[in-house]
């Protein structure tokens, strides 16, 4: 079976994932029923607005399923918004915000500040090879802190300009799940998504011979 | 940082270098090029409009309010001190907002804050932008301050959303510096008429430059009165540069499904929410419309109990003086 990534569609910008992923050279569809998600390798969960992305897995019943296959292993990918999602605890966030967990960390979210206050520049990530990221941070949260099996991937400089953002860290990983507080799928740059597409391919793999982290039968909704 | 798609050339006049180096030992640092941020950027504008796609933005003119459109999933909210309904209703010159009301909806939600600017107040715009507002809306809505010029929004570190009832105006708009562009409509009707004839004529416009052998984008340039290059990005994407919301007249969920059928990436809601019966329940609906807007059985399903719609008035009956989409050129 070809390897399939999911984006979820329920609001954010799901294009520009889908493009990243496709210039992988996987196939990827927009998911937002849990039938679709039973279909899928590995998600991704688009920049947007995490309040209603959260609010909307929860009115389509993506929620349960969804955090059911995370936890079950499969490869996921949050940017920004899905960095707040992945997270097990989130500051500055609403009460009533569903967390899909899998992701040891404290997210501060809005914690760059307002747009106004949105930027871009060069960042290095590691497991990203070559030149730094050119990284997008809009209304970018950022992680406050990890716990013991998170793998730190990238952190804001630590220069005196930079302020209270100064060495935070904007890009983690726990086992199957990445997340990073900006937005590669806005750059044209692939290299984040394909380390991504790596780690689904591994999980493929490592599925077909043990039967975990592949696609599971839908709920009906 | 030129290699980073078509975008990267739209920058703005001003953009601020954050985590600049200055002194002699910054300098010493290992990646001089990793200290370096900057805000305001045309990517950081447009990039703020992506993440809103698939959402709705609803007109607020109490923190209340914008707490009902926060809980209800809204992905932004409109500050303003009344709605196109009321401004219709009550005539008169319409402005920006006070800076109390829009610091009280700023401290009462947690997700982005828009507010509107008069056509060509750009005062009024830095004063929105010092207020911290996430995006500036130029409003036809409001009485314009400058029958010629828009702002320079090239000049603000906010991003601005302009509104268009074709393409050429569309680019001229983001010519200036919009980051953002939505369709007109008829604010403050609840008819929906004027939205769809707008989003169809983008739509086909963009459809015919997709369509012309690249020789002739020289006179469609001309005759949209737009810049050359832009003419010839939208030829070539197919879509406009920016992201293209719908707005004007949207009172239902199925006028929301309707607008993003049509190629809407997303929806503004004014008078549609609060001037209805149940504006909670409406706007949650409205919400869910926006993301399942091509699957009518879960359309049906989100459309029934939610009361009275707003009453509204067909477009043909306000006087042609009265009608907003005719503001901005």
């Amino acid at each position: 079976m070809e390897t399939t990534v999911g984006v979820l569609a329920l609001q954010g910008d799901v294009r520009e994932h889908l493009t990243a992923l496709r210039s992988c050279g996987v196939r990827a569809v927009a998911v937002r029923r849990p039938a679709e998600l039973a279909e899928v390798h590995g998600m991704v969960l688009p920049g947007g607005e995490s309040t209603t992305i959260s609010r909307l897995l929860d009115s389509f019943g993506l929620l349960d399923p969804l955090r059911a296959r995370i936890r079950a292993g499969m490869p996921t990918y949050g940017s920004c918004a899905g960095l707040i999602l992945l997270a097990d605890q989130v500051l500055d966030g609403r009460a009533d915000q569903h967390q899909l967990g899998g992701l040891d960390v404290v997210v501060r979210r809005n914690a760059f500040g307002r747009q106004v206050d949105s930027f871009e520049g060069e960042l290095a990530m590691a497991g990203v090879p070559g030149a730094p990221l050119h990284a997008v941070f809009i209304r970018a949260p950022w992680v406050e802190s990890t716990g013991a099996g998170v793998e730190v991937l990238a952190r804001v400089p630590d220069v005196p300009a930079a302020g209270p953002a100064a060495g935070r860290i904007v890009a983690v990983r726990q086992g199957a799940v990445l997340a990073t507080a900006f937005h590669p799928e806005l750059t044209g740059d692939a290299r984040v998504h394909r380390l991504f597409c790596e780690m689904v391919a591994g999980g493929v793999i490592a599925g077909a011979a043990s039967g975990a982290g592949m696609p599971v039968q839908a709920h009906e909704m | 940082m030129g290699s980073f798609g078509a975008t990267a050339e739209f920058r703005t006049h001003r953009q601020v270098e954050r985590f600049a180096v200055s002194s002699a030992a910054q300098n010493q640092s290992t990646a001089p090029d990793a200290a370096v941020s900057q805000t305001g950027t045309g990517r950081v504008k447009r990039g703020m409009a992506e993440m809103l796609k698939g959402g709705v933005i609803m007109d607020v003119v109490t923190p209340e309010q914008a707490k009902i459109a926060e809980d209800a999933g809204a992905v932004a909210v409109m500050a303003l001190e009344r709605v196109p309904a009321d401004i219709r209703a009550q005539g008169g010159v319409a402005r920006m907002s006070d800076p109390d009301l829009i610091d009280g909806i700023v401290r009462a939600v947690s997700i982005p804050v828009m507010a509107k600017a008069r056509i060509g107040h750009f005062v009024e715009a830095q004063l929105l932008q010092t207020l911290g507002v996430d995006y500036v809306d130029e409003s036809e809505v409001l009485t314009p301050a400058d029958y010629a010029n828009h702002i320079d929004k090239w000049a603000f570190t906010v991003p601005f959303v302009c509104g268009a009832t074709n393409l050429g105006e569309a680019l001229r708009r983001i010519t200036e510096g919009a980051a953002m562009i939505r369709s007109k409509g008829e604010a403050g009707t609840g008819d929906v008429s004027n939205a769809t004839m707008h989003m169809r004529q983008i739509r086909a416009e963009i459809s015919r430059l997709t369509a012309l052998p690249a020789d002739e984008l020289y006179v469609a340039a001309k005759e949209l009165q737009a810049p050359y290059e832009l003419v010839r990005e939208v030829a070539e994407l197919g879509k406009l540069p920016v992201v293209l919301f719908t707005a004007g007249g949207i009172a239902t969920p199925a006028d929301a499904a309707m607008m993003m059928q049509l190629g809407a990436e997303g929806v503004f809601v004014g008078s549609g929410i609060f001037k209805s019966g149940e504006p909670a329940r409406r706007a949650e609906a409205i919400v869910k419309a926006t993301t399942f807007h091509d699957d009518p059985d879960m359309l049906a399903k989100v459309s029934r109990g939610l009361g009275e719609a707003m009453v509204g008035i067909n477009v043909d009956d306000v006087p042609e003086p009265h009608r907003l989409a005719e503001r901005g050129w």
